[in-house]
């Protein structure tokens, strides 16, 4: 192997014209963080599209207010799918998959992760957990109908294709181990020459905060799972209470993982928009290590108020208190975001472009979120809400308000850097609306089914319900409306979309200083940092 | 520091903490599984008790000390090559995977004893039991099956280190693999020292 | 006697063959504790010395006490967590 450059301009070549490998081999034989990020972001859309549209047929069922459109079974398949394939094939992997990916090692002044082939690995992880995810809809008896949650013992009794949904979901988390670790030791290795740990983008740290809860918190998933594939071969026990095994272990240890993991959905989405308002408010961020540091304090907090999601299932009093406690206190941190955010505004030059409408409408749907959060945390109004449509509401608006419209947001700031295309403004802004209003009339309207006492996971409802559940339903559809516009924006832009220049957006941080699209090593030179991020103010460097 | 096309970037520390990375998420794995031991041991301390009474201590004293000295082995191995002394480091090596071969051996009687005995989950005779001999005997399979998995999976990672030691793509100047391989075995060992006193010692 | 080489710091033989036998030795008490002792004094042998011999295989074996102090406290960390998954649920177990 020579030393030297061959070929002076392949350190300029952009990373998506091909190099030794043509065509579809040279993108899934690829190491490449970047052509690996869009991998991950191609795989998402199409699961992601799968899912709206179970949701949508579920919002159907629900116009009915007399036959069923689909039989209680297929409504059970329904929701489990769904949130299976929305939380662990899309919202999980999410922004640390796609942007983590494409963006870290340059945020950072490095030319790949730590990891470049076990990054490859995930993915193809990552395409086989959904493969074999999808394949459970189809094979066995059906797919699971145990809802996304799997809680034993029906999904240890059921004839329903549980055990491969779980193994798939098992092989996912894999995926997602995978790319916690490399991560965490990308941000700890490669730093460009002068980046320390306080001069990093903030994107850079939630990415780090997450990477420690996949992985410390992913493989109490693992075994819990493994676990259930025992019993159902094996008849292991350890969740049969004919055996004498204890179902509420079950939920500890599901939850265990699964409340961690909405800090892995949200802690990156914080990032992306912590990247964007400082740019399109032109000033500096407000309180750089009070937001590094709450990105930790929600990744530890957040591990230990898991019971939450048991108030109702039987735990005893003490354990109730002390989670109910504990995850008050997990919303200080994230309150101390927003007020940051806030903050950053305040006397900014602000720009309204879409990625920015889009970090605004985040904090504000995510503030909903966090809030109705803390209403059902409180042990005696959680005793009303429990498995009620306020519970769908509130996941909704943090997951899909928060996380989602981040994703959307990253997607608006950083899809020219990374296809060299710009999109049409106008389309964006013009799918935003029918995306707000559709997103408030179906999950507010949840709330409000929720608190008249409507449960979830039902396929019927009583009369008393009809109409906020026709509301809800329009709202879907027009949502749904809305996101088809949104994604086929950025589909005519790929094709036929104005070239995009260097910095379109004016960010100040390293991504912005290489070609667009990046070069296939990112830097010709690594580059030395000398002062932090989001300098808007060159005389006040932070 | 400029571009070099084709250098592919040596970090040995990297190396070690991307290791060590996966190690955290095996402690946390079979975390899981002790976690589940500890609650049903104390809601069944007595037949806790008398099941571990049942199994074979001695096989399970026997393989303490198998793995013990294979960790001695593949320690040493490490060092020998980062003395240089390749012979000595394969020796080590080929008598670790040997300890390795060994324990399941051992493990493999033993559960072949219990399986005789009628004690495995779901058979008739355990179904007859009272339910926290049910527990003990489910956890008691899960840990240590899952658990020979590991040693499994372990000797297969040392014998291609064996093998890359012999065709000197491991040396004394690059022998991250040998050592992260040497953890991978280490942790395997401390897990093992953990089932012993649970499941073999019944106290 | 330990040496230190280009990547860093070398395990000596002699180390490495003590650690082994403490580690045996510390089995062999604990054998002989909780099979002549009644429980509680057996349950003690085994809190106090299995963690000793983790920690001497984590230390020596794994070379953990010449690694770096972040390194370190991420394992104290690892396990922190798992006690402290283990004393929650316990809250619950306990008190129902």
């Amino acid at each position: 192997m020579t030393n030297t450059v061959q070929n002076g301009d392949s350190v300029f070549r952009s990373y998506l014209e091909d190099g030794d490998r043509k065509g579809i081999l040279a993108w899934i034989l690829s190491t490449d963080h970047k052509r690996i990020g869009i991998l991950y972001l191609a795989c998402m859309i199409f699961l992601f599209l799968a899912a709206v549209t179970i949701g949508v047929l579920m919002r159907v069922e629900q116009l009915s207010m007399s036959a069923p459109v689909f039989s209680p079974r297929v409504y059970n398949a329904f929701f489990t799918v769904h949130g299976v394939i929305m939380i662990f094939m899309f919202v999980i992997p999410g922004l640390p998959a796609v942007f983590g990916n494409f963006f870290l090692p340059i945020l950072i002044g490095a030319r790949d992760v730590a990891f470049p082939r076990l990054n490859l690995m995930s993915w193809y992880f990552f395409v086989f957990g959904s493969v074999l995810a999808v394949s459970s809809l189809f094979t066995g008896n059906g797919a699971p109908d145990t809802g996304w949650t799997f809680y034993a013992p029906y999904s240890i009794r059921t004839g329903t294709n549980v055990t491969l949904a779980v193994f798939a979901a098992f092989v996912l988390g894999f995926s997602s181990i995978l790319t916690g670790l490399n991560f965490l030791t990308t941000i700890h290795r490669l730093r460009a020459p002068g980046m320390s740990w306080t001069r990093m983008p903030l994107f850079a740290w939630s990415l780090y905060g997450t990477g420690w809860v996949q992985v410390l918190a992913t493989p109490i998933i693992s075994i819990t799972l493994l676990l259930v594939i025992a019993e159902r071969f094996f008849g292991i026990g350890v969740f049969d209470p004919a055996k004498g095994g204890d179902p509420l272990l079950y939920q500890h240890l599901f939850w265990i993982y699964s409340h961690p993991a909405v800090y892995i959905m949200i802690l990156p989405a914080m990032g992306a928009i912590t990247e964007i308002i400082p740019t399109f408010a032109h000033r500096t961020i407000f309180g750089y290590k009070a937001i590094a540091y709450s990105s930790i304090a929600i990744a530890s907090v957040g591990s230990l108020v898991w019971g939450h999601h048991m108030f109702t299932s039987g735990m005893g009093e003490v354990a109730n208190t002390m989670f109910s406690l504990l995850t008050f206190l997990v919303a200080i941190p994230s309150a101390i975001k927003v007020f940051n955010w806030t903050s950053t505004l305040y006397k900014g030059s602000i720009e309204l472009k879409p990625p920015m409408l889009f970090a605004l409408s985040f904090i504000f749907l995510f503030s909903i979120g966090g809030l109705t959060g803390l209403i059902q945390g409180a042990l005696n109004v959680n005793t009303h809400l429990h498995d009620t449509y306020w519970i769908v509401g509130h996941f909704h608006y943090v997951m899909f308000g928060g996380t989602v419209m981040g994703f959307f947001a990253a997607l608006l700031y950083w899809f020219p850097k990374m296809f060299g295309r710009m999109y049409s403004e106008k389309i964006a802004f013009l799918s935003w609306v029918p995306i707000f209003i559709g997103f408030n009339m179906l999950y507010f309207t949840m709330l409000v089914l929720g608190y008249m006492g409507m449960p979830r996971r039902y396929y019927a409802h009583l009369p008393q319900y009809h109409t906020p559940h026709v509301i809800a339903s329009v709202g879907s559809f027009i949502l749904a409306v809305g996101l088809v516009l949104f994604l086929a924006n950025f589909v005519i832009a790929l094709f036929k979309g104005k070239r995009a220049g260097q910095d379109p957006w004016g960010g100040k941080t390293l991504e912005w200083t290489i070609p667009t699209p990046p070069p296939r090593e990112n830097f010709s030179e690594i580059p030395v940092i000398t002062h932090g991020p989001y300098v808007y103010n060159p005389e006040v460097m932070p | 520091m400029s571009f070099e096309p084709g250098a592919v970037h040596k970090d040995l520390e990297g190396a070690k903490l991307g290791m060590w990375l996966f190690l955290f998420t095996e402690m946390v794995l079979f975390g899981g599984l002790f976690l589940l031991y500890s609650a049903y041991r104390a809601k069944y301390t007595a037949d806790f008790h008398r099941s571990g009474q049942e199994l074979n201590a001695v096989i399970g004293v026997a393989n303490t000390i198998i793995l013990l000295t294979s960790s001695l082995t593949v320690a040493v191995s490490v060092t020998a090559l980062q003395r240089g002394n390749k012979k000595l480091s394969l020796i080590c090596l080929g008598m670790t995977i040997v300890f390795g071969v060994a324990f399941l051996a051992n493990k493999y009687i033993e559960w072949s004893a219990e399986i005789r005995h009628g004690m495995f989950p779901n058979s008739p005779e355990l179904l007859n039991h009272p339910d926290g001999v049910k527990m003990f005997f489910g956890l008691y399979y899960s840990m240590t099956g899952l658990h020979g998995i590991h040693v499994v999976a372990g000797i297969i990672l040392l014998s291609f280190m064996f093998d890359f030691v012999r065709r000197n793509k491991i040396t004394t100047s690059d022998y991250i693999k040998l050592e992260n391989a040497g953890l991978y075995w280490h942790l395997v060992d401390i897990i093992w020292i953990f089932l012993l006193p649970l499941f073999y010692l019944a106290a | 006697m330990d040496r230190s080489d280009a990547h860093g710091h070398i395990m000596a033989y002699s180390t490495l063959i003590r650690v082994w036998l403490l580690l045996l030795l510390f089995t062999a008490i604990l054998v002989f504790v909780s099979k002549t002792f009644h429980e509680a004094l057996a349950v003690w042998a085994m809190l106090i010395l299995t963690p000793l011999k983790a920690g001497l295989v984590f230390f020596y074996f794994m070379h953990l006490k010449f690694e770096k102090t972040f390194l370190k406290a991420m394992v104290i960390v690892t396990l922190g967590v798992l006690i402290v998954f283990i004393g929650l649920i316990f809250s619950d177990l306990s008190f129902r």
